[in-house]
């Protein structure tokens, strides 16, 4: 073996290994883009992308909170819930004018942390599943949500609606570049801090973190942190699209097990330890296509949900196979 | 000079002693290994070195100075690395994520991949893993390579102390020379080493002084060298009778045909090779130390084990092993009380009938419907035969005592009448008075036409109990004893695979390919 310095100079074969779930959901993704854009009656044109990006980057940012508490082999089914919550308070207290819309924002932000580091609490001290944690949780957060909106409305500030989910010159969708922002500033140093490296290592294998001296506590605390606060960066862009808040049990609830679909489909194990919250994203952008495309096939939309659990199906059989491999039958039910 | 020092320490788990009033005193610049049998306190020992574990008395030196550690981290800070049998490496992370898992280099917060990666590269080349590339995902590693990883990230903490259980025991024979290299230069270098391992082969050419556990106590430490095999094997012997076991029955002549006959039987690297007749009305012991593969071929037996290759025949018809519904069949008849009852033997939160009635269920049904009144008196009866002391048998399985969950385990099995009883070492953590209830128990079936296959830690058990012994070492039967011939002294001996070493012998044998 030659010394190598450079991150991954010649060890090509060594980062796809790594990165294989991640790549073939953006090869997936790609894929299915492309049939899409080929067959759309107006052509792939600015205003086409843009629509499709809004969406896709609204079920992305879920995902991505999904994915964080996944990698430490828990689960968060209060995601969606935090997103409503996020959406109500948004269209509540982010007007008004730069100043004001600026700490509505950050508040929106501080009230996802939050609920987040609300769940991590209860799961790490409480000792609780985090199945039932944030069930339980996401109906207090709905609850929340319900008390601030009763109804559907309110307003969100229309200069910041517009700039996050307009276009930018060029005709690129502004939605694009805040999933790219929140991957690069928030996601990256995640995975590269000493405690992103522990939540893997939490969600790998639990003993051996432990046995090899890995903050597990702090780890799984940020990482249901780090979940509320995207989850509310997804609620405030669904303010942007939407112009108001609605306390959606719907929405929320949809929301979340969407976001565990798009995790599957992401090359993310359930089992945590493996994965990346890049795969996630275009687990997400995948699932949104495949209503896309029937939608340009012309196929009633009543077929949609069938056809999207076909495909998850086959991404959970893909994600299967090494099953077939277990030489000792204990392990199958370990 | 002492580097590191244990004075008197004892620990208890519930009441039994694993580690009572122990001493060791260890060196730098030198080999220490710790020589044992199954139970005499090993792993306890090295686990509270470690931190994993905190002792009950006594107190442990550093320096000359007194020194308690509250975590294994707290332990590492202190110089001390343990490498546990590939127990501390993250499956799903790179070689070089792995071996600075603790502490990574960080350079702006970040963690440095390229100085993580230079750690791993030098840490590599000191344990003598060069060729094990340092983005590899550990799972994707053999076991061989594994441990490897494992010695390379204990040295890239710079510990002062590394302690290394059964480290080569996964290894293949070219890596074992390697790692005796290293070794002998991180002697040099003036770690202290801390060897167990059960091959006397590997202690006499490594170690400098030995220290000998039996019964939890450390019962003598003295230069290696100066004490012959057989020296060391009495005195890891040394303990006391404390069952009593039904006598075995005057031996019919066997029968010309077996219950059970299994030819050539392998799986995987971790059984090689098997042989075994097993007649009615036998008891037949499995020895050697722990590990070394009877669990595996338990379970190969009983079908839990997918490509095993070789025969299994039943009253000489040859039966295929397809998992443990086939396996309790009539025809077959086969039952296997587990190692973990726990997990593996109990549902704990369900009611002691119904975890009796799990494997008979079928033949309490008709047409699918439990038959609830003969369900209720085979429960009753088999609850009398055992002598289970609980409130009735509606109380959950999880409310009764070690000894009284381990008979509700094997009267699960003798609801259906087994012909063929399998038990992993079943006797684990339970009370001397029900002890002897089971092997009682083990005898009036024998008696009654069963076969037997028994699996045991405890030596003892396997004299006083079995007509024969299978001694197991490295996935294969290295002897066979019978009658008067099964002592301690020689289940000691051949499980060590004494005579074989010395003989330079089956070189398949010592290591796993």
């Amino acid at each position: 073996m030659s010394p190598v310095t450079t991150p991954f100079g010649g060890d090509w074969s060594y980062w796809l290994r790594e990165h294989r779930g991640t790549l073939l959901a953006f090869a997936a993704f790609v894929a299915m883009f492309a049939v899409y854009a080929a067959n759309h009656p107006a052509g792939l044109n600015a205003n086409v992308a843009t629509t499709a990006a809004n969406k896709g980057v609204l079920l992305a940012i879920v995902a991505m909170a999904q994915t964080v508490v996944v990698l430490t082999s828990g689960i968060d089914l209060s995601v969606g819930m935090v997103m409503v919550l996020a959406n109500c308070l948004a269209s509540t207290i982010v007007v008004g004018s730069p100043a004001a819309t600026t700490l509505g924002v950050l508040g929106v932000l501080a009230t996802g942390c939050l609920c987040g580091a609300i769940n991590g609490v209860v799961v790490i001290y409480g000792r609780l599943q985090p199945i039932v944690t944030t069930i339980a949780t996401g109906s207090v957060f709905y609850g929340a949500a319900l008390a601030l909106r009763r109804v559907p409305g309110g307003d969100i500030e229309s200069t910041l609606a517009d700039a996050l989910t307009g276009q930018l010159p060029g005709g690129i969708p502004a939605s694009l570049v805040l999933l790219a922002a929140l991957v690069f500033i928030v996601w990256m140093p995640f995975r590269r801090s000493a405690l992103g490296r522990a939540a893997y290592a939490v969600g790998s294998s639990e003993v051996a973190a432990y046995m090899s001296g890995v903050p597990i506590r702090r780890a799984k605390f940020a990482a249901y942190m780090l979940s509320g606060l995207l989850a509310s960066v997804a609620g405030l862009f669904l303010t942007c699209v939407t112009y108001s808040g609605e306390a959606s049990a719907a929405n929320g609830g949809s929301y979340t097990l969407y976001s565990i679909a798009a995790v599957v489909l992401g090359g993310i194990s359930l089992f945590g330890g493996s994965g990346s919250a890049i795969g996630a994203i275009f687990g997400a952008l995948m699932f949104r296509t495949i209503g896309d495309l029937l939608f340009v096939f012309n196929v009633e939309p009543l077929w949609q949900p069938l056809f999207q659990g076909v495909v998850l199906v086959a991404a959970v059989c893909l994600g299967s196979l090494r099953l077939l491999r277990i030489r000792n039958r204990l392990d199958l039910y370990g | 000079m002492t580097l590191f020092a244990m004075e008197g320490v004892s620990k208890r788990f519930g009441g039994v002693h694993a580690l009572s009033n122990a001493d060791i005193a260890i060196e730098a610049g030198r080999i220490h290994a710790v020589l044992g049998e199954n139970g005499a306190g090993k792993s306890t020992l090295i686990k509270i070195m470690a931190g994993v574990i905190a002792p009950d008395e006594g107190r442990m030196m550093l320096d000359g100075a007194a020194v308690a550690f509250a975590s294994p981290a707290a332990a590492n800070a202190a110089g001390i690395a343990c490498i546990f049998q590939e127990l501390s490496l993250i499956p799903d992370l790179p070689v070089a994520d792995n071996i600075s898992i603790s502490n990574p280099p960080r350079r702006f917060g970040l963690i440095d991949r390229r100085a993580q990666r230079r750690v791993a590269e030098e840490a590599l080349a000191r344990a003598g893993g060069e060729n094990i590339h340092p983005l590899a995902l550990v799972k994707d590693l053999s076991l061989s390579r594994r441990q490897m990883v494992e010695i390379a990230k204990a040295l890239a903490r710079k510990p002062r102390i590394l302690i290394l259980d059964e480290a080569t025991s996964a290894l293949t024979a070219a890596d074992v020379t390697k790692i005796y290299r290293v070794l002998k230069r991180l002697r040099a270098e003036g770690l202290a080493l801390i060897y167990i391992s059960h091959r006397m082969h590997e202690i006499t050419e490594l170690a400098d002084e030995c220290t000998v556990f039996c019964n939890g106590r450390s019962v003598a430490t003295y230069a290696a060298g100066t004490k012959s095999d057989n020296e060391v094997v009495e005195l890891m012997i040394g303990r006391e009778y404390n069952a009593v076991f039904p006598p075995r029955p005057v031996r019919a002549p066997r029968e010309a045909s077996p219950l059970l006959e299994v030819r050539k039987l392998a799986w995987t690297n971790r059984l090689s090779d098997i042989s075994l007749r097993l007649h009615a009305g036998e008891v037949i012991g499995l020895g050697g130390l722990d590990g070394q593969g009877q669990r595996e071929l338990l379970l190969a037996l009983f079908g839990v084990l997918r490509g095993t290759t070789g025969e299994v025949a039943i009253d000489g018809k040859t039966v295929a092993l397809s998992g443990p519904y086939a396996a309790k069949r009539r025809e077959i008849g086969m039952a296997l009380i587990p190692e973990d009852r726990k997990t593996e033997g109990l549902m704990l939160p369900m009611s002691v009938r119904d975890n009796l009635s799990f494997a008979a269920l079928p033949r309490l049904s008709r047409f699918g419907v439990v038959d609830r009144k003969a369900e209720g008196d085979a429960v009753d009866r088999v609850v009398r035969l055992l002598a289970v002391r609980t409130d009735g048998v509606d109380v959950p399985a999880g409310a009764l005592s070690g000894g009284n969950q381990q008979k509700v385990v094997i009267g699960k099995w003798l609801m259906m009448a087994p012909r063929i009883l399998l038990l992993n070492d079943p006797t684990r953590g339970i009370d001397v008075g029900t002890k002897q209830e089971m092997y009682q128990l083990l005898r009036t079936l024998a008696n009654d036409g069963a076969g037997i296959l028994f699996y045991s830690t405890d030596y003892d058990e396997l004299v006083g109990c079995c007509d024969r012994v299978l001694v197991m070492y490295d996935g294969g039967v290295v002897r066979e004893l019978a009658g008067a011939d099964i002592t301690e002294r020689a289940l000691v001996s051949s499980a060590l695979n004494l005579g074989a070493e010395r003989a330079g012998a089956n070189p398949a044998h010592r290591t796993r390919p």
